[in-house]
């Protein structure tokens, strides 16, 4: 990520169905945007799934990847959540090495970071933890001492905070859109 | 209303019948087999083409002509890839196309069956949207909706992907059950009072404002309500390459082709404005020059149904987002008569000597300029042909030097910078429009990639007249290899056929032209000969369009044509 790109994250209303996934992944893929994490699960409402999707991009790119999901015949809607109050959360499975020396420290740690021991076996265990990336990575940082032998993490779910119902409708119009930094041209 | 058994085939003929589809153009094979044996008991025409990509230029030509939906055909494999190029010619320029392919049964889907390819993976950025339909149930729903995304909003082309099985297959056919069901793609319009009162603030005040008019007018049918807004606000009118047409040729406000090769007055007075009113177009590298440098005094109204053009490239002061047809007219009664004749002046004033430089003025030196063969081409056809055109010098000259008053009489492939289209899309603009007359003009290089569907126009029977503008080379590629590669002409340099006797294989009259004097009299036994034609215009070889910005160069920072060109060519 160069200096002016920033996690930006989104959540989409989509049509559960073959290609979704795709269509909306390849919106990214063409601008060469790397996308962090990306989680996808069904809603309350049958037929359709949520995404989540964090992106280290620019500003303006954040505004032209957002106005062309929404060109996306399966996208239902759009929202950047970057800048508006969210929980966010993600959760892991870590399996660290474990003898009878470090496993009560490994779990005592755990217990501190109110994470989980979910299985525990004769040379290590697994700690299931919940929580924001920033807490998720600094149990890692704690733990890597000990030996990570495995890592599983989900990417975030976000949901904004308060009782605004989702942006599954129309966008006002916006006059805020921002011009891309850096607008490439062809020869 | 009584449902009956359809096979997916027939359903496939029974809703292009009740789209009002007339006619589709394509080519058989295996996969789309049962589609081509349904189709002998349907009305709708079928053109068999040459080539998958003319098919799917046919079906764009047609679209432009007509602002209808164009169709195309094909089987799968490489039936499918052969229509990627149209599919991407049609994408970039908003017109609305569907494309039908056959697709192996689902069954074999992944297996590397044989003529098998992932074409709905192959197009998905290149469509608006597409669809992979196994069953025949599915049939219906997706064609219906299909026709409604392609031609809806800013249009494109969707692509239907139908499996053997799905077309064998039958079910219950219901017209009315099949109606697309999904309305909330057709997004905006986005804008409020507060921004129309503040567009019209920018307007009333502005000293020196300009318009751009792109292909948007023309796709949404607004052509009055721009003429009406330009008289209102008294503002020059510049066009985008796809705008021409938008706007009147010999209307006193309008300007002419801005960008890389438009008039250097028409891009002298869009930097020196102080509004730009963007209408339909999107500010496209090849008509803004370097960005940084573009317009640097002017405020900026951009009204344009695509949300996703915003802001795009040039950063906007107004954005109105919605369908100009709605929109101008709710702008016009606001807008203050002012006298703007200073501006209108300032801009006559710095034509210059434009006229002295111009080829057109040049005396006969005994050579033929394509300039010419534009010109007179023009009056010949007292500019109400309909001109399709091809990729390159050639179809710069016709910008420059037909003058068109009428939208959808300039067909040309503009954003993605197709060779090869104008023989096919002239195609589809004549079953578009069989009383018109429709003429191709191409280059020697374009015209060879797809000559081949020279077969489709006889078979056919249908009247098209065919200039080629011959220089012998690559000349678009020679030019910038002359300007900016010290004139090292790395594979410019193009061997062409007789086309004259090319023409006459195919049993289409043919005619050679290399001097000045013999242009008119050609154009005339063309024009009388009553089905195709095919002139070739040998024009000088090394001849170059002008003025030029060179890409990513300022604006107002043009290559004039040579005065000393003039100075020779009066010598002789």
């Amino acid at each position: 990520m160069s200096d002016q790109q920033k996690l930006h994250s989104f959540v989409l209303y989509v049509e559960n169905q073959p290609g979704v996934l795709n269509r909306v992944a390849s919106l990214f893929r063409r601008r060469a945007y790397n996308i962090e994490s990306l989680t996808v699960g069904h809603t309350e409402r049958p037929g359709i799934s949520r995404m989540t999707i964090v992106a280290g991009i620019s500003e303006g790119a954040a505004h032209r990847v957002e106005a062309n999901l929404y060109k996306l015949a399966p996208v239902l809607s759009v929202e950047d959540v970057t800048h508006v109050p969210i929980i966010a959360r993600s959760l892991a499975f870590i399996k660290v090495a474990a003898n009878d020396e470090s496993r009560y420290r490994l779990m005592e740690i755990a217990r501190v970071f109110r994470a989980r021991v979910v299985d525990l076996a004769n040379e290590s265990l697994v700690i299931e933890i919940t929580g924001t990336e920033d807490k998720v990575d600094a149990l890692v940082g704690v733990l890597r001492p000990f030996g990570i032998q495995e890592m599983a993490r989900t990417g975030q779910v976000v949901m904004s905070r308060g009782t605004k119902p989702p942006a599954n409708g129309h966008p006002a119009g916006r006059s805020d859109l921002l011009l891309e930094e850096e607008a490439s041209q062809s020869v | 209303m009584p449902k009956t058994k359809k096979s997916g085939a027939e359903i496939i003929w029974e809703c292009l019948e009740r789209l009002g589809v007339e006619y589709v153009f394509g080519y058989p094979g295996g996969a789309i087999l049962p589609a081509y044996d349904a189709m002998t008991r349907y009305g709708v025409h079928h053109v068999l083409v040459r080539h998958e990509q003319g098919a799917t230029h046919m079906a764009d030509g047609y679209a432009r002509a007509s602002g209808r939906v164009g169709v195309a055909l094909a089987t799968s494999g490489p039936g499918a890839t052969n229509m990627v190029t149209g599919i991407a010619t049609a994408m970039m320029d908003s017109s609305p196309i569907v494309c039908i392919t056959g697709q192996v049964g689902s069954k074999l889907i992944g297996s590397d069956a044989f003529q098998e390819t992932d074409i709905t993976g192959i197009t998905l950025p290149i469509t608006k949207h597409n669809y992979l339909v196994t069953r025949a149930q599915d049939v219906a729903p997706s064609l219906r909706e299909a026709f409604q995304i392609a031609s809806s909003s800013r249009p494109g082309p969707v692509l239907v992907d139908i499996t053997k099985d799905a077309q064998n297959g039958s079910c219950e056919f219901d017209w009315e059950a099949a109606a697309p069901q999904r309305q909330h793609f057709v997004r905006g319009p986005f804008y409020n009072k507060t921004q129309l009162a503040e567009a019209l603030e920018l307007i009333n005040q502005a000293k020196r404002p300009v318009i751009l008019a792109g292909h948007g007018i023309i796709l949404s049918g607004s052509e009055q309500e721009v003429l009406a807004f330009a008289e209102a606000a008294c503002t020059p009118v510049a066009l985008t390459l796809l705008g021409i047409g938008a706007f009147p040729a010999s209307h006193p406000l309008c300007l002419g082709m801005m960008g890389m090769h438009g008039e250097a007055w028409v891009n002298k007075a869009i930097q020196e404005s102080d509004l730009l009113i963007a209408l339909g177009m999107r500010f496209d590298d090849r008509v803004t020059g370097n960005l940084k440098t573009y317009a640097p005094t002017a405020k900026k109204i951009h009204i344009e149904i695509d949300r996703a053009e915003i802001n795009k490239n040039v950063h906007v002061d107004v954005p109105l987002i919605g369908d100009l047809r709605e929109l101008l007219p709710q702008l016009v009664p606001g807008v203050k008569r002012m006298d703007r004749s200073d501006w209108l002046s300032s801009i006559d004033k710095s034509k210059q000597d434009s006229a002295v430089r111009d080829i057109q003025s040049l005396p006969d030196d005994g050579h033929l300029y394509a300039a010419h063969v534009i010109h007179e081409l023009w009056r010949e056809t007292n500019g109400d042909a309909i001109i399709v055109t091809d990729v390159g010098q050639h179809q710069m000259w016709e910008a420059q030097y037909y003058r068109h008053e009428k939208p959808r009489t300039l067909i040309t492939s503009g954003g993605l910078g197709t060779m090869g289209f104008a023989l096919p899309a002239a195609i589809g603009a004549k079953f578009a429009n069989p009383k018109a007359e429709v003429w191709v003009v191409a280059g020697d290089g374009g015209f060879q990639m797809t000559m081949a569907e020279l077969a489709t126009i006889v078979q056919e029977k249908i009247e098209i007249k065919i200039a080629i503008v011959n220089n012998g080379y690559l000349g678009m590629v020679r030019q910038w290899q002359e300007f900016f590669y010290d004139g090292r002409y790395s594979s410019t340099p193009l061997w062409s056929p007789n086309f004259q006797k090319l023409a006459e294989a195919f049993g289409i009259p043919g005619f050679t032209v290399n001097t000045r004097p013999d242009v008119i009299p050609t154009l005339r036994a063309a024009r009388r000969q009553r089905g195709p034609a095919l002139i070739d215009f040998q024009v000088e070889q090394e001849d170059s369009v002008f003025p030029m910005v060179p890409a990513g160069a300022d604006l107002h920072a043009m290559i004039r044509r040579p005065n000393p060109l003039v100075e020779r060519a009066t010598d002789v």
